[in-house]
């Protein structure tokens, strides 16, 4: 447990301490997230793992801003999160794309109503960077699935946020096309440099991503073990470091289940 | 082994049962095929004929039901007056001026308890509670304040378009995308560009089935705008031709309110496909 070596040497674009969410419910509190303790560092690529209901997507939107009533402290560029902020960029589970608005429009919706002409570049630049130029004056009903999600991502990106927050982007997706989105994701990272903070419950895109994957337990959701991936990229997923890790993350989820192939690391 | 022996003969019947043609019905195809998207014509049409038959055949009273074709030389004989085009164009004033105004009040008005939770609380229910009057009632009270000329008529016409317009647009609103909503908050818009560029959007198709309903409404009350008090205007026409005992003239009238009616809602109706056309299915 504790930060990983990638955390401490670089700056913390990321920092939250004792962090505590709970939902009020038919007049009852249920806690999603108890004393969640995570620092990310600038530039870093992190997955949270974890089954659903774990409270992982409630951290991602608290990191968002959308939800802004928690104990605990979360802080992003040394500054607490008190709402949405540009140097942030969202990515959601479903496109969430503006179906009146054209590829180009919707990727250019965070930019304002005085889109300049540098604007412009920003958003042609990041349609290219997703692989989706020549769909620029598409509506989003003509895009595939995989299409809408990478113009959404462009959309996250052409504000030039600091950091990319993932919520399952890939989760609705069939599972060629997800693996080939997750290269894209890898390409865009390396080439945006930008923090990315990713929720999954993949584990083998988990592994595949992440600098750190961190491993989340339910009710209440609590940071159960952060796993450094320490491989180089591109990763491949059928090396035996790659299944290793697999299997360690694999293990803490199932245990009874998976007795007979327990690793040591 | 004789199970298998059975088998066999049992799908060698099957076999043998598939290969009977179904008989096929052929029924000889004529010269003449109607289109189906024109079937809708047929009955109209079927009933027009069958009274211009019966009118002419003198089974039916002519001065109570004029032939078809009688009503078409009415409509003609109004035309070279000069007269219909003026009473048309009273009539299309009086319909537009008041869904404008109906429209743009309905607009504004769900624009603001749409987007405000605190003035929604506070106005819908007073607008709630005036839509539970039959609009009719307000025509003693609009004729007192606003006397027999042209605002009446439009005030009438403009309450008539408000409330269905009102009322799908604050659905609409009440409607939108929380998830679309979300990524506006995502991206710092605040309240005003919110609406204008999420909600409003959002809630265009709805939006445009309260306008529709809007226009019906409007024409509705146009015609008892009129027939209640004018001196010109298509439902002024009918009056007179109720008046003056000559059925063609009402039925003429009718023709055309229908006429306008359904031209001025396809006007919409094309201008929102227009507009809606481009985002496809969704929404």
């Amino acid at each position: 447990m504790g930060y990983g070596t990638a955390a401490q040497t670089g700056r913390a674009a990321l920092d939250i301490q004792g962090l505590t969410k709970s939902f009020t419910v038919n007049g009852g509190t249920v806690t999603a997230l108890r004393d969640i303790s995570l620092r990310v560092r600038q530039g870093e690529f992190v997955s949270i793992i974890g089954s659903s209901g774990c409270g992982k997507s409630t951290l991602l939107r608290i990191i968002a801003g959308l939800e802004t009533d928690y104990a605990g402290s979360a802080e992003f560029g040394g500054a607490a999160i008190r709402g949405p902020g540009l140097e942030r960029g969202v990515v959601f589970q479903e496109h969430r794309l503006f179906p009146w608005l054209t590829v180009r429009q919707n990727v250019a919706f965070g930019l304002g109503n005085s889109t300049s002409a540098s604007d412009w570049e920003s958003v042609d630049e990041h349609i290219d960077l997703v692989g989706l130029s020549g769909f620029e004056h598409a509506y989003p009903h003509q895009l595939s699935g995989g299409m809408a999600q990478r113009a959404s991502i462009a959309r996250a990106l052409a504000n030039r946020p600091q950091a990319l927050l993932l919520d399952e982007p890939f989760g609705a997706l069939d599972a060629l096309t997800k693996i080939q989105m997750q290269q894209e994701v890898l390409r865009i990272w390396q080439a945006e440099q930008a923090t990315m903070v990713m929720v999954t419950h993949d584990i083998d895109e988990a592994v595949f991503l992440g600098d750190r994957v961190v491993i989340m337990s339910s009710r209440p959701g609590t940071i159960k073990k952060i796993i450094e991936v320490d491989l180089p990229r591109p990763r491949d997923r059928g090396s035996y470091e790659f299944m290793r890790l697999r299997k360690a993350i694999f293990a803490e989820f199932f245990r009874e289940d998976d007795k007979p192939f327990v690793y040591t690391i | 082994m004789s199970s298998s022996h059975e088998q066999t003969q049992e799908s060698l019947i099957t076999f043998e049962k598939a290969e009977v043609t179904p008989l096929r019905v052929r029924i000889p195809s004529t010269s003449f095929r109607f289109p189906r998207k024109c079937l809708g014509v047929v009955l109209p049409l079927a009933f027009v004929i069958l009274w211009e038959l019966l009118a002419r055949g003198g089974v039916l009273a002519v001065n109570w039901f004029p032939p078809p074709l009688a009503i078409v030389d009415t409509l003609l004989e109004l035309l070279r007056g000069g007269e219909l085009a003026r009473h048309i164009a009273y009539t299309l004033a009086r319909v537009l001026a008041g869904f404008l105004i109906g429209a743009l009040t309905a607009t504004l008005l769900a624009g603001i308890t749409g987007s405000t939770p605190l003035l929604r609380q506070l106005l819908d229910p007073s607008i709630q509670a005036l839509r539970n009057i039959p609009s009719m009632a307000w025509v003693p009270l609009f004729l007192l304040w606003m006397g027999i000329h042209e605002s009446s008529k439009i005030a009438l016409i403009s309450v008539g378009v408000f409330f269905p317009v009102y009322l799908n647009l604050l659905s609409g609103i009440l409607t939108v995308d929380r998830k679309l909503v979300e990524v506006g908050r995502i991206f710092k818009l605040d309240k005003l560009q919110l609406v204008r560029r999420v909600i409003l959007p959002a809630a265009f198709p709805a939006y445009l089935v309260g306008l529709r309903s809007g226009l019906g409404l409007g024409w509705m009350f146009v015609v008892a705008a009129e027939i209640m008090g004018a001196s010109r205007g298509l439902g002024f026409l009918m009056i007179d031709g109720q008046m003056t005992g000559r059925a063609s003239v009402i039925i003429a009238s009718i023709v055309l309110f229908a006429f306008f009616g359904k031209l001025t809602d396809l006007l919409i109706e094309l201008t929102g496909k227009r507009l809606l056309g481009q985002r496809g299915g969704e929404i």
